[in-house]
Parts: structure tokens; C-alpha cells; sequence
């Protein structure tokens, strides 16, 4: 197949050709390095938009970053006036799709805004203008084009509240989102023609979707009965037009958790991370070891920090039931490794799990407390009150550590019994 | 003086407590993970899940309204900052 056209002889930007009906009026950044801060990306991305023609008027599926506006409006013109636009459909309404609409609206006034129903809020907010007309959406509504059928699929979290897909049903084409998207930039376009982007695929996968795995598969739910689809053009990077369905398994293998197997239905996983200057903090950490070790089915696991990489960690801790940490309190603060662990959480889902903390320290204690309110932060819940022993610990405070690991243990398999108290007799 | 019984989900902890207390003052103490931020009903980051005894607290303000359909929050999600208990059961969780 050909190298797609992107301008004409003049140098002239031009749409690209998707199918009869179908174009891409996207743009390229070649030069983009980071994007929304915690993503990398070595040579660029695209912001892709679509134009689709049916018997009854023109839609837009999506924009692009407003600096980009003038290619995307350029190569627009080059298949479309304005007064044919019926229909304008923002899959997600982040900056880097949502840029050029005002002026897409401005020039085409008499074209109807399509969003998700979690958008309507974020619209205003984003765009700062309240006579914005738009229809909300949800799953099964369709908008006609005459002889071609837009249909609404509402795919909330991935990766904001007001993300969705579009099927245009009659040519078999997902218009994805960020869903199966990526940060990768090559003029060849399609997935069949660019350079390996295989890399760049699992790795927004990863940094994007994997913190909403849940429902990355409610959506697949919905995605994979439309399956074969015949083409599946997301918002950033390659158009899967070749055998696009293994993208979708793809995005299924990566939301299941690689844990599974081997950790049974009726079991639960406690793991124990700790780092230690003297010994102390560690010696707690053995005894809460071997204190949820009593309880059966629960598989505990011991790990002290100076001994390992973050990412890992970050795996573990995205399939484990509980997590416990232990550090000593220096100059008033936990230490380092435990914060760097705990600020490498945002790509894992940890709602809910359950959370405990313990250390030694000197003469202040304030890092078990500081470590607790950011569990709770993270959506942990923190239900037994962590342990601070003062240098070094006596036979009881040992005691003490294990009797800690024990009802951890039985927390995660429900086992402790309800607390009941008066609030006076908190203090 | 009346008293309600307020059971936080998440950590499995019941509390009685007189009526009028707010949620924030109850939580706090039993280390529920409901987090705070403003503590004065205007961040959203309190919301929680009512799960019982939604009779059973102060209304919502004509503020608190508009700050949870600012925050896309649920049917049942008060903010545990300014709901009030009032007498009965009443469960809550974190969202």
C-alpha cells in the first residue's frame, strides 16, 4: 500500500482517505517530549480527528490542540465546507481534543455538539463558556447522517469521568477515544505502515488505562460485540485498520491481573514492606511477619526496600489485598523509599485495599501517623492504628508487633469482629 | 440528649455519638478513610457514600447541593464535613 498523502502538490495540507466516506483530518506534533507531565514520548504524537460524510450532512469526531487548529481546519476545508456540518462528537474533552472547538463551532454555528452525559460539567469548566448548545449521550443513543449511522458507546474512566466511543455502524469503524490510542507520531498513519509502535502502545496502556482496569473491561464489554470491526481509529497515534481486534485482546490480556493464577479464589495476599537504619523497624516488620503467618490463607510476603526497584513493588502491590509499611521516623519525617514507593501508586487501583503502618524511631514518632493520612489518601482503609515503638523493641512491644500482623490478617479475611464505641470515650 | 449510631464501613467501627455532631468529627477520631481537605464544604474531597440512615442526617445545604453536582458526585453521597448526624442508624463508607 502507498505512503498516505498528507498535503498536495502545492503543500497544501490534505485530509487522508479512511474509506469512501471516512477521513483523517488530524495533525502531527513531531516535536512533542512530554505529555500531561507523566508521559514520554520520543517522537511526538498525533492528535487525530475525524470527518465522516453521510447522505444528510458531515460529522467531526473530535479536535485537536488548539495551537494545531489551523492544520486541522486546513485539512478539513480540503473535504467539507462548513455549512455541511451537521454533527460534532467530542469522544473526550481533555485540551489536546477539545482545543479547536470553540472555533469549529464558531464557524460552523448550525452543527449540533454531542457529548457524554459525565461531560457536560467538564465542558463549561474547560471551555469557560455557557452558551455552548450539546446533546448528552449515553450508550444506544445514535445520531443520523442519513445514510450513516453514528452510535454512542459510554466508556466512563478511560481515562476521565466523560470519555466514550462512537461507532459509525454501517462501515464498521470504532472511533475510539484515547482507548487504544498512543503517543507515537509517524506519517505513515496506519498500524500496517508506521514503524514498530508496539513499545508506545503498552506503554500508554500502562501509564493511561492501567489505574482504571475495572473499567477498561465494563468497556470491552461493549466493544467486543461490535467485533470484527473493520477499522479502530483512536485519538492519538496509528489507525488500526489491520486486524484491529488484537488491539482489543490486547487491552484484555493487560487488564487482568498476572497474579491470578496463582493466588486461590479463598486466599488473600499481605505484603510487608519495610526499610530499617539499626534493625528496629525490621525486627517489627519479622514479628508482624510472622504474626499474620498464623493465619491460614493468607499469603504474607516480606520485602524490605533497600533490596528492590520500585516497578516491581508497584506490581505487586496493584495485585495484593493488604499492604503494610514500616519506616523510622528521621528528623520528624518517614523516610525516603517509603515516599518514593508511595508516590509511584497513581497508575494502580488501590480503593479499598487494606493498609497498615509501623517504625521505630527516637524521639518523635511523626512518620507512622504521616504514613497512615497518606494511605488514606490513596483510598486505602486503615482501620487498625499503626505501631510506634520508641528505638529499640522489649519483648512485649515484639509481642505487640505480632498481635498486629495477626489482626491484619484477620481483617483481610474478615475476621475481626465489629468495633462499637461511645464517642466521649474517644477524647 | 439523643444519640446516633454511625458505622464506618471501611474500617468496621460503630460510634455513638450525640445528635448534631458532624461526620468529620466522628471520623476523624476512629481514623475512618474518609479524607478531608477544606474541612468547610466547599473542596468536595470528603464525599462519601451514605449506604444507611440517609433519613438520618441534616439536609444538605443549597451549598452542599452545589458542590456535589459539581464534583459529579452519586445519589447517595453526602459531605462527611457538613452532614450531620441526627438520631438512628446511620452507615457510611468512603467513595
Amino acid at each position: 500500500m502507498s505512503k498516505p498523502i498528507l498535503s498536495n502538490s502545492a503543500g497544501t495540507l490534505q485530509a487522508v482517505a479512511l474509506s469512501e466516506r471516512v477521513h483523517w483530518i488530524g495533525v502531527l506534533d513531531p516535536n512533542l517530549r512530554t505529555f500531561d507531565i507523566i508521559l514520554k514520548t520520543a517522537n511526538g504524537t498525533t492528535y487525530n480527528s475525524y470527518l465522516v460524510r453521510g447522505s444528510e450532512g458531515v460529522a467531526i469526531i473530535d479536535t485537536v490542540k488548539e495551537a494545531f487548529a489551523a492544520d486541522f481546519f486546513t485539512r478539513l476545508e480540503s473535504v467539507a465546507r462548513y455549512d455541511e456540518i451537521k454533527v460534532i462528537v467530542l469522544n473526550h474533552l481533555e485540551p489536546d481534543h477539545s482545543g479547536a472547538l470553540p472555533e469549529l463551532m464558531r464557524r460552523a454555528p448550525q452543527a449540533r455538539l454531542y457529548i457524554s452525559q459525565k461531560a457536560q460539567s467538564m465542558l463549561k469548566a474547560l471551555l469557560k463558556q455557557d452558551a455552548l448548545e450539546f446533546t448528552p449521550v449515553l450508550t444506544g443513543d445514535t445520531v443520523s447522517l442519513g445514510d450513516r449511522t453514528l452510535s454512542f458507546l459510554h466508556t466512563p474512566y478511560l481515562h476521565w469521568p466523560d470519555t466514550q466511543c462512537t461507532h459509525l455502524i454501517e462501515e464498521k469503524i470504532l472511533f475510539s477515544g484515547d482507548v487504544f490510542g498512543c503517543h507515537f507520531c509517524d506519517t505513515r498513519l496506519f498500524n500496517d505502515q508506521v514503524g514498530d509502535f508496539r513499545f508506545s502502545f503498552e506503554y500508554y496502556y500502562a501509564h493511561i488505562m492501567r489505574p482504571f482496569k475495572a473499567f477498561v473491561n465494563t468497556a470491552l464489554n461493549l466493544i467486543e460485540p461490535l467485533l470484527p470491526l473493520q477499522q479502530i481509529l483512536p485519538a492519538h497515534g496509528p489507525m488500526l485498520r489491520d486486524q484491529p481486534q488484537r488491539y482489543v485482546q490486547r487491552y484484555r490480556e493487560l487488564s487482568r491481573s498476572a497474579l491470578e493464577s496463582d493466588i486461590g479464589a479463598d486466599e488473600k495476599t499481605l505484603l510487608i514492606f519495610y526499610i530499617s537504619s539499626y534493625g528496629n523497624t525490621r525486627r517489627m516488620a519479622e514479628a508482624i511477619y510472622e504474626g499474620a503467618m498464623s493465619i491460614e490463607k493468607v499469603r504474607v510476603s516480606l520485602y524490605d526496600l533497600e533490596g528492590g526497584e520500585i516497578a516491581p513493588f508497584v506490581d505487586l502491590i496493584e495485585g495484593a489485598d493488604g499492604l503494610v509499611f514500616g519506616t523510622p521516623t528521621i528528623n520528624g519525617d518517614a523516610v525516603k523509599p517509603i515516599w518514593d514507593l508511595l508516590s509511584s501508586l497513581a497508575v494502580v487501583n488501590l480503593k479499598s485495599k487494606l493498609g497498615g503502618v509501623f517504625g521505630s524511631y527516637g524521639w518523635t514518632g511523626e512518620g507512622v501517623k504521616m504514613v497512615e493520612d497518606r494511605l488514606r489518601g490513596l483510598k486505602l482503609r486503615v482501620p487498625i492504628p499503626g505501631i510506634r515503638i520508641k528505638l529499640i523493641p522489649t519483648d512485649e512491644e515484639i509481642y505487640l508487633c505480632r498481635e498486629f500482623g495477626l489482626e491484619l490478617a484477620q481483617e483481610l479475611l474478615g475476621l475481626r469482629t465489629a468495633k462499637v464505641i461511645d464517642l466521649a470515650d474517644l477524647g | 440528649m439523643a444519640k446516633a449510631s454511625i458505622t464506618f464501613e471501611d474500617i468496621n467501627v460503630t460510634v455513638s455519638a450525640p445528635a448534631g455532631t458532624r461526620i468529620i468529627e466522628i471520623s476523624e477520631k476512629v481514623g475512618s478513610a474518609i479524607t478531608y481537605g477544606c474541612r468547610e464544604g466547599d473542596c468536595g474531597t470528603c464525599i462519601m457514600k451514605v449506604s444507611e440512615g440517609w433519613n438520618n442526617l441534616s439536609e444538605p445545604s443549597v451549598l452542599e447541593d452545589k458542590i456535589l453536582r459539581e464534583n459529579m458526585a452519586g445519589k447517595h453521597n453526602r459531605l462527611a464535613c457538613q452532614a450531620q448526624v441526627l438520631g438512628g442508624k446511620i452507615s457510611v463508607k468512603p467513595v
